[in-house]
């Protein structure tokens, strides 16, 4: 059995939730309304992040062009997907939505650019 | 001796540096050795930038015999060398009927130094210079030729100056050994050894600061031990306006001169230095303490009303040598050629230009009984380092029109440009404090919060250095790390 | 020497000017925005994380995203931005802005002038932690252009003091792009930042959190070696003798407080002591009728969205009066009662124009009531925290009910519940 201390962020309250996991079985205390209860699910069963980084960009501006994932992808591929980031290089010019990696670790997602880099 | 002497001067402080300026106005060959990067960068650097009026020290002390005349020989200095100095005058305080008769002791005192103008005033005259100053003031004792200047500047602008009268300047080296020989007078120096070279030289003149009784026993000279004295200083932001007009200090005890208030060149207020003895094992430990610092405020706060310490902008803390007897150990040893300028403690800053003149002239000349030649191509003028006042829009037109780098803003609190920093860097700065000390960049409020990674940028531009190179100062001082991505 | 006459002059391309700029354009009034960098967007530049825009563009963007969408009604509405254009001095009474850039002195003459100056941040000396002063220490905001701008990280191992949003951010910044960060401390005894982001940066990368916890030394002779953390008391924040602890680290990330950055007109207008800002109205226009001011240097801010909110502002008030000249309005004075700390405007105008009061709590509470007036509104509040400010709108109506009232003062108070 394993307990753990989740603060719910659905809302300004941040009720802080005790959760008591029996393999399957969760069970919640502490939250004020349901979505609470609905969120620590989530974040014990399938915790997703969106994930924001850099990449290499060559002949621009900037050394790097920011990127993001367009969705929430399982937080335990952040990791890998920061080691995929390392293995890329955009040549500049490189402009905001540019996809940098499709449908990411088979998310649906994709990791585009954030910051348009303009060319030296 | 065959041929030209050859000098070498250990330790590139004020006055290392001015008694390496001096010595070129002569027909020699002088090298001017320093552990760290830059010129001006141990006990020159951090100390209250005071020109004493020289009135305080005893009349038969050898500090008595240099203060005032290095006092006197500051001006015709800083319009030579290009660096700031203002004679704000000086007060010492009494806060108690007690103290004042120390007062008409210190008049009796500058009498015999020779130091003109001084006077004793009134509470009334002293506060309506210094409204701020705590009521219960009694008495001050003025001296009209006491200044604020920046001592590091000196020692840059003496080495530059140097430099172009044909001086061979190595920072960044240490020295590990001074060979001696044997002759039928006794020993006499030969070499100097450092870490990436040997020197042979016909001279050594120690102004090795700190270390100096370290590099005496290397030639087996006499000097005293050295142990560090600490003080710790708060400096104040320049917007508080000037809480002091005059340099203020108590009345002193047994101790020290006692913590001072007292405005900067640049118009901040600086507030110390407590005076901490160290043991000699010490002399790197340039740390600030929570007691240190909380005595600063203290005291301070008792001379003067209005310092508001939120606006703090620097704490830092100095070493300066202290000996036994409390006072500098100059002249020629029983070794021949190792000469001291050593002990160099308070006010050894104000002494500095009178030292240099004695060594040159009457160690070397007189007593060592040494044909040195005046050089007719020495020149004495350093261009100063630019500087745009605030408030001239003209002089800023004038600036960018001759280099458009003047009108590339990096410095936002103190309005410094990229020329300045481009000009800092081609006379000698290789690194951020460099740059710093030179064009007093990242001197303000925002303590380089806006200006250090340009700052870094430019200078991996003019040095051809990847930015991650580029260091504060001395030793592992580098900005950065790796790479993000590679 | 260049002249240049225009109807306004915005100071500062962040997020703040950047939409007093567009404003003033689309009010039909002739604008120049001057930045003293390359380009405009301030600090959205090197934010690459989320949680932007949320309120203004109902999505939730990155920093330079946000910064995008203005840059391009910039273009789009063709107004004129001069950047690398350093200002050397504000003349209000001769209502003269003088700047300085590679081609020389300028002297802007505008209507009306807008400062979006934004903030700064707290230096480490400035703290007056004793010990060495090593490399290796730097303000979260440089560790952040450094590693998002320049392509470098600051070190290998961190520790961040201050728990701010900023903070948590660069941890998980930092542990994102390589380095170790050990740990955050923060001096009170809650967190500075979004419960969001001690989720996502600190609890997401096992990184603690010591509460009531600050740096009390630092060590190193050239670049940091240690520092001693020690706990504080909750109430009092008195040091408690015996925990120190030593931290191996060679980067210490300083994350300890936004100063707004006012330097140009502080001796022509009035700042407020809390806010640390210049004071405002309701149409964001300073002690000084020329000059109107919004974003971080009038107060800090949690979400740029008020920041772009409070730039709107000023660039309508500036264009009203640049176009029916400056009007007379009474201005009711906004004082603080319990448990509120920043707070801006500072005055209401007495006009019909509808403001938003953005009101920062001194301290947590489940529940609070926000008590303007008296009883002008009374409303509500769950989850109130010093890191996130709470906005109120006051209406028309509301104005008509402070006249009809008489008030001569507007107290501001959130009662804890």
């Amino acid at each position: 059995m394993e307990k753990r201390k989740i603060t719910c962020i659905s809302c300004p309250l941040g009720c802080e939730i005790e959760a008591e996991i029996n393999g399957d079985e969760i069970n919640i205390q502490g939250n004020r309304c349901p979505r609470g209860k609905e969120y620590v699910i989530n974040e014990i069963k399938d915790p997703r992040r969106v994930v924001t980084s850099n990449v290499k960009v060559n002949g621009g501006q900037f050394p790097l062009a920011s990127v993001k994932t367009t969705g929430a992808i399982p937080k335990g591929k952040i990791f890998a997907l920061i080691e995929k980031l390392r293995e890329v290089e955009l040549e500049a010019p490189v402009n905001i939505g540019q996809v940098v990696y499709k449908n990411l670790f088979d998310t649906g997602f994709d990791v585009v650019v954030t910051r348009p880099v303009e060319k030296l | 001796m065959n041929g030209k002497p050859k000098v070498v001067v250990i330790g590139a402080g004020v006055v290392g540096s001015l008694i390496a300026r001096e010595l070129t106005k002569y027909d020699c060959y002088v090298t001017l050795i320093d552990k760290e990067e830059d010129a001006g960068w141990g006990v020159t650097k951090a100390n209250s930038a005071i020109v004493h009026g020289g009135y305080d020290d005893p009349v038969d002390s050898v500090r008595g015999r240099f203060a005032a005349k290095g006092n006197k020989m500051y001006t015709k200095l800083s319009e030579e060398l290009g660096f700031d100095l203002k004679r704000i005058g000086s007060y010492v305080l009494a806060f108690e009927d007690d103290e004042i008769p120390h007062l008409g002791e210190l008049m009796e005192k500058a009498k015999g130094n020779g130091v003109d103008g001084c006077e004793i005033h009134s509470k009334e005259e002293i506060i309506r210079r210094n409204p701020n100053i705590n009521d219960s003031v009694k008495a001050g004792f003025w001296c009209p030729s006491a200044g604020i200047t920046e001592p590091w500047m000196v020692a840059i602008a003496a080495v530059e100056n140097a430099v172009l009268n044909g001086m061979d300047f190595r920072p960044g080296e240490q020295v590990v050994d001074i060979e001696t020989g044997e002759n039928e007078t006794g020993k006499t120096v030969k070499i100097v050894k450092t870490n990436k070279d040997d020197y042979p030289c016909d001279f050594v003149i120690n102004a090795a600061g700190l270390f100096a009784d370290k590099i005496a026993q290397m030639a087996d000279a006499y000097c005293p031990i050295l142990h560090p004295r600490k003080g710790e200083y708060i400096l104040l932001d320049k917007k508080l306006g000037p809480i002091v007009t005059n340099v203020l200090f108590p009345v002193p005890t047994k101790q020290s001169k006692g913590v001072l208030v007292l405005p900067t060149v640049d118009g901040g207020i600086l507030l110390g230095p407590t005076a901490q003895d160290m043991d000699v094992d010490q002399k790197e430990d340039t740390s600030t303490s929570s007691e240190g610092l909380n005595e600063v405020r203290l005291k301070t706060s008792s001379m003067v009303k209005g310092l508001d310490f939120s606006q703090t902008v620097k704490i830092f803390a100095g070493l300066r040598p202290e000996d036994p007897q409390k006072d500098f150990v100059i002249g020629k040893t029983k070794v021949k050629g190792f000469i001291n300028a050593a002990a160099m403690r308070s006010p050894g800053l104000t002494a500095a230009p009178a030292i240099a003149e004695y060594i040159v002239e009457s160690v070397i000349i007189d007593e060592m009984d040494v044909a040195l030649e005046k050089r007719s191509d020495f020149n004495p003028i350093l261009a100063p380092y630019p500087v745009l006042p605030e408030d001239d829009p003209e002089v800023w037109e004038e600036m960018v029109q001759k280099d458009e780098r003047y009108g590339k803003v990096v410095c936002v609190c103190n309005k410094i440009t990229e020329a300045q920093i481009v000009e800092a860097i081609s006379r000698g700065a290789r690194t951020v404090d460099g740059v710093k000390f030179r064009t007093r960049a990242s001197f303000g409020r925002c303590q380089g919060g806006f200006c250090l990674a340009r700052i870094a940028e430019i200078l991996a531009r003019e040095l051809d250095k990847p930015l991650n190179e580029i260091k504060y100062r001395t030793g592992n001082t580098k900005l950065l790390s790796g790479r993000v991505r590679t | 020497m260049r002249e240049i006459k225009l109807d306004a002059l915005v100071i500062g391309g962040g997020a703040a000017g950047m939409a007093a700029a567009v404003e003033l354009t689309r009010q039909g009034c002739e604008t120049i925005l001057i930045e003293r960098e390359e380009r405009t967007g301030g600090v959205l530049n090197q934010c690459i994380h989320n949680g932007f825009g949320l309120h203004v563009f109902k999505e939730e963007l990155t920093g330079p995203e946000y910064a995008d969408r203005y840059k391009h009604q910039i273009s789009q509405n063709e107004i004129t931005v001069h950047s690398e254009k350093f200002v050397l001095k504000v003349d209000p009474d001769k209502k003269e802005v003088i700047t300085v850039g590679v081609e020389g002195v300028t002297c802007y003459k505008p209507k009306a002038l807008v400062m979006t100056t934004g903030a700064r941040e707290r230096p480490f000396s400035n703290l007056r932690i004793p010990g060495t002063r090593p490399a290796g220490i730097y303000t979260a905001g440089v560790a952040q252009k450094f590693v998002n701008l320049q392509n470098y990280l600051p070190g290998k191992d961190a520790y961040v003091l201050g728990s701010g949003d900023i903070g948590l951010i660069m941890a998980r910044r930092l542990t994102l792009e390589g380095m170790n960060v050990l740990g955050v401390a923060e001096l009170m005894p809650h967190s500075g930042g979004l419960a969001r982001n001690i989720a996502q940066c600190l609890d997401d990368f096992d990184i603690p959190l010591e509460l009531s916890t600050s740096v009390v030394e630092v060590h190193g002779k050239e670049r940091l070696e240690s520092i001693t953390l020690m706990n504080f008391t909750p109430d009092t924040m008195q040091p408690i003798l015996g925990t120190e602890k030593v931290i191996k680290c060679d980067t210490l990330i300083l994350s300890v407080g936004l100063l707004p950055q006012n330097e140009l007109i502080e001796d022509y207008v009035k700042a407020d002591p809390v806010n640390k800002g210049v004071m405002v109205d309701s149409h964001q226009r300073t002690t000084h009728p020329w000059i109107f001011a919004a974003g971080n240097n009038v107060a800090v801010y949690d979400l740029v969205d008020f920041v772009t909110l409070e730039g709107i502002e000023a660039g309508k008030a500036a264009a009203q009066m640049i176009k029916e000249g400056f009007k007379e309005c009474k201005q009711i004075p906004v004082k603080r009662s319990n448990n509120v700390g920043a707070i801006t405007p500072l005055f209401c105008c007495l006009d019909d124009n509808p403001f938003k009061f953005y009101i920062r709590p001194t301290k947590n509470m489940d529940k609070g009531r926000v008590k303007i007036g008296p009883d002008i509104i009374q409303k509500v509040e769950l989850g109130l925290k010093p890191s996130e400010m709470v906005d109120i709108q006051i209406t028309r109506e509301h104005k008509e009910k402070i006249k009809e009232m008489g008030l001569e003062e507007i107290i501001v108070e959130i009662e804890e519940v």
